[in-house]
C-alpha cells in the first residue's frame, strides 16, 4: 500500500495507525509563525470504532490502509458468519460477529449493505439507511392514539426493538431509519 | 476547505469587508497619532528568508532572466534597511506570502502589520501591542508569561533545561501528541509541539496572552537577553487560541546576524531543505548601524477574525486562496 504525505491528508483518507486501518475525519494544519508545521488529525479506527486525535509533523509520511467499500447483498447467517453476495459477480463473502456488530439487528435478506474491507476481509458492515421489518411483538392493548405521543416499544423480526406509534400492530411491516434506530412509517403489505 | 474551486463569488460578506476596511482605518489612525511613518517596501525582492520553517514563493522578471525573485514572507529586511538609513519609527500594512500554509487560520497570501519603534525596549513594544489590541478588541485580561513560566505553569517542566527524553516523557501524557513526541528527537521541534498543541489550546481564550523570552535556539532575529544568554528578547502574542503576533528587541550586531544566517542554512541542510542565499544588503545595513529598536509583526486577518468573532480566515478575505 502506498504511503501518504501529510499534505495529501483530507477527510476520508484511509491510513494505518497503531496497526489498525483508520479513516481521517478531520485534518487541521497548525503552523507556528516561526516554527515547525504540524497536522492535527482526528481519526476513526475502523476496527475498534474509537475516535482518537494524532499529530504529525507536516511533511511526514504515513502508511496508507488498503480499505475499500463494497455493496453486497445479505444472504444468511450460519450461526457463526454472516454471508453476503456481490449481485454482479455472485462472489460471496463472510463477515464475522466483530465486523457485523450492531448491524446484525438490521440485516434483511437481499438488502444491499456496504461492507468495508481491509486487505480483502470485511471489518465493518453498514446496513441500508432504511429497512423494512415485521413487528413480531408489541402491546396490542393500546389503541386509539393516532398522534403518536410517546408510542410503545415493538420487537421486530430481527430482534431489534424500536419505539412505534400506538396504532402499530403485530404482523405489520414498519420502515426504520437504521442510523437513528427510529420508526419512520408503516408499510403497506 | 482547501480544494480549489471555480467559485466567482467572494468568500467574505459585504459586512465583513466593511469591518476589514474599518480595521485598516483604525490601524492607520493608531500610528498616525503616535507619529509612526507608514512605508510600503517591495514585496518582490531578490532575496528571501533563510528561516528553517519559512518558505518564499518565487517568481521571475523577464528583464533579469538570471535572477530569482522572492515574494516576501514579511517586510522585515527592507524595513530594517529603511531603519538603518533614516532611524525613524515605521510601520507597514501589506500583503505577505508564505508557501505551504492553507487552513482555517492560514492563507498563503495574507495581510501583515509590521512595525518598528526606535528606542523601544521589548517591554515598551509589548505594551504598545496590548494597547493596539485593546483598541480593536476592547479591554481584555492580560496574561504575561516568560517562555519558561508558561511551560512550568501548564506542563510542569523547565523548557530551558529539560532533556529530549524528559520532554518526550512529559508529552507522553497527552495522547494527541504522544506518538509524535516518541519518534521526534529534535529538541526545538518538541518544544514547538508542546507550545502549539498542548499549551496554546489551554491559554485563556478571552485573554491577551504574551509569552516572552524564547530560548536562544529560537531567537530568529531577536537580541540575546544580556541578563540570561539562554533566552532571547523575543515575544509572541496569543488571543482566542491563535498566534497573533511575533516580535523582537531587534538584533543589531551584524556579526551575530551573519552567524544566524549561516546557522539557518546549516539547519536547512540538516533537515534536507535547500540552502537560501543570504540578503547581504541587510548585513550592510546592520554594518552601517541599525538603531536600537523593537519590532513586531501582527496577522491582521486573524485580528479581524477575532474582532468579528468568525471562525475561518476565508470568511474575512475577499477571496481566499481556493477561489483567488
Amino acid at each position: 500500500m502506498a504511503n501518504y504525505s501529510t499534505n495529501e491528508f483530507k477527510a476520508g483518507l484511509k491510513i494505518m495507525q497503531d496497526g489498525e486501518p483508520c479513516n481521517i475525519i478531520e485534518n487541521e494544519v497548525v503552523k507556528p509563525g516561526k516554527g515547525q508545521a504540524f497536522n492535527r488529525v482526528k481519526i476513526r479506527k475502523l476496527i475498534s470504532g474509537k475516535v482518537v486525535e494524532k499529530t504529525f509533523k507536516s511533511g511526514e509520511s504515513v502508511e496508507g490502509a488498503d480499505v475499500a467499500d463494497m455493496e453486497l447483498a445479505y444472504l444468511y447467517n450460519d450461526g457463526e458468519f454472516w454471508h453476503f453476495m456481490n449481485n454482479e459477480t455472485f462472489e460471496q463473502l463472510a463477515a464475522d460477529e466483530k465486523a457485523v456488530g450492531e448491524a446484525t439487528k438490521w440485516l434483511v435478506e437481499q438488502d444491499v449493505c456496504t461492507l468495508t474491507l481491509w486487505n480483502g476481509s470485511p471489518i465493518a458492515v453498514t446496513p441500508p439507511n432504511f429497512v423494512e421489518l415485521e413487528v413480531v411483538d408489541t402491546d396490542p392493548g393500546l389503541k386509539g392514539d393516532t398522534a403518536g405521543t410517546g408510542g410503545k416499544p415493538a420487537t421486530l423480526s430481527t430482534g431489534a426493538v424500536v419505539r412505534v406509534p400506538l396504532f402499530v400492530q403485530i404482523g405489520e411491516i414498519v420502515k426504520v431509519d437504521t442510523r437513528s434506530g427510529e420508526y419512520v412509517s408503516r408499510v403497506q403489505k | 476547505m482547501t480544494q480549489l474551486t471555480d467559485q466567482w463569488q467572494p468568500s467574505a460578506s459585504l459586512a465583513a469587508l466593511k469591518q476589514r476596511a474599518a480595521l485598516f482605518r483604525t490601524i492607520r489612525a493608531f500610528f498616525e497619532t503616535r507619529d509612526v511613518l507608514e512605508v510600503d517596501t517591495p514585496l518582490l525582492s531578490r532575496y528571501g528568508v533563510t528561516d528553517l520553517h519559512l518558505e518564499n514563493l518565487v517568481t521571475h522578471i523577464s528583464r533579469y532572466p538570471e535572477h530569482t525573485f522572492y515574494l516576501q514572507t514579511s517586510p522585515e529586511y527592507a524595513m530594517k534597511r529603511l531603519l538603518a538609513a533614516y532611524q525613524v519609527s515605521i510601520y507597514q500594512l501589506s500583503k505577505v506570502f508564505r508557501d505551504d500554509e492553507v487552513g482555517r487560520h492560514h492563507n498563503p497570501e495574507f495581510t501583515m502589520l509590521e512595525w518598528y519603534r526606535v528606542g523601544f525596549q521589548m517591554s515598551d513594544l509589548i505594551a504598545e501591542v496590548v494597547t493596539l489590541l485593546e483598541t480593536v478588541l476592547g479591554e481584555r485580561p492580560i496574561h504575561q508569561f516568560t517562555y519558561q513560566q508558561v511551560f512550568q505553569h501548564y506542563l510542569s517542566i523547565n523548557p530551558l533545561t529539560a532533556s529530549v527524553a524528559e520532554l518526550q516523557t512529559c508529552l507522553s501524557h497527552y495522547s494527541h501528541v504522544a506518538d509524535l513526541a516518541q519518534r521526534e528527537q529534535d529538541r526545538d521541534t518538541l518544544l514547538q509541539l508542546a507550545l502549539a498543541l498542548v499549551i496554546e489550546p489551554q491559554l485563556t481564550p478571552a485573554a491577551i496572552t504574551i509569552i516572552s523570552h524564547f530560548p536562544t535556539s529560537q531567537a530568529a532575529l531577536a537580541q540575546v537577553d544580556p541578563e540570561d544568554p539562554r533566552v532571547a528578547l523575543r515575544f509572541e502574542v496569543y488571543v482566542g487560541g491563535v498566534e497573533l503576533a511575533n516580535g523582537y528587541q531587534e538584533l543589531t550586531d551584524v556579526e551575530v546576524q551573519r552567524e544566524r544566517f549561516t546557522q539557518d542554512n546549516q539547519l536547512r541542510a540538516h533537515f534536507g531543505k535547500s540552502q537560501k542565499p543570504v540578503d547581504h544588503r541587510l548585513l550592510h545595513a546592520l554594518a552601517a548601524g541599525l538603531p536600537e529598536c523593537s519590532g513586531v509583526a501582527l496577522g491582521v486577518d486573524r485580528l479581524l477574525l477575532l474582532q468579528t468573532k468568525k471562525s475561518a480566515i476565508r470568511q474575512i478575505l475577499p477571496f481566499d486562496v481556493t477561489c483567488a
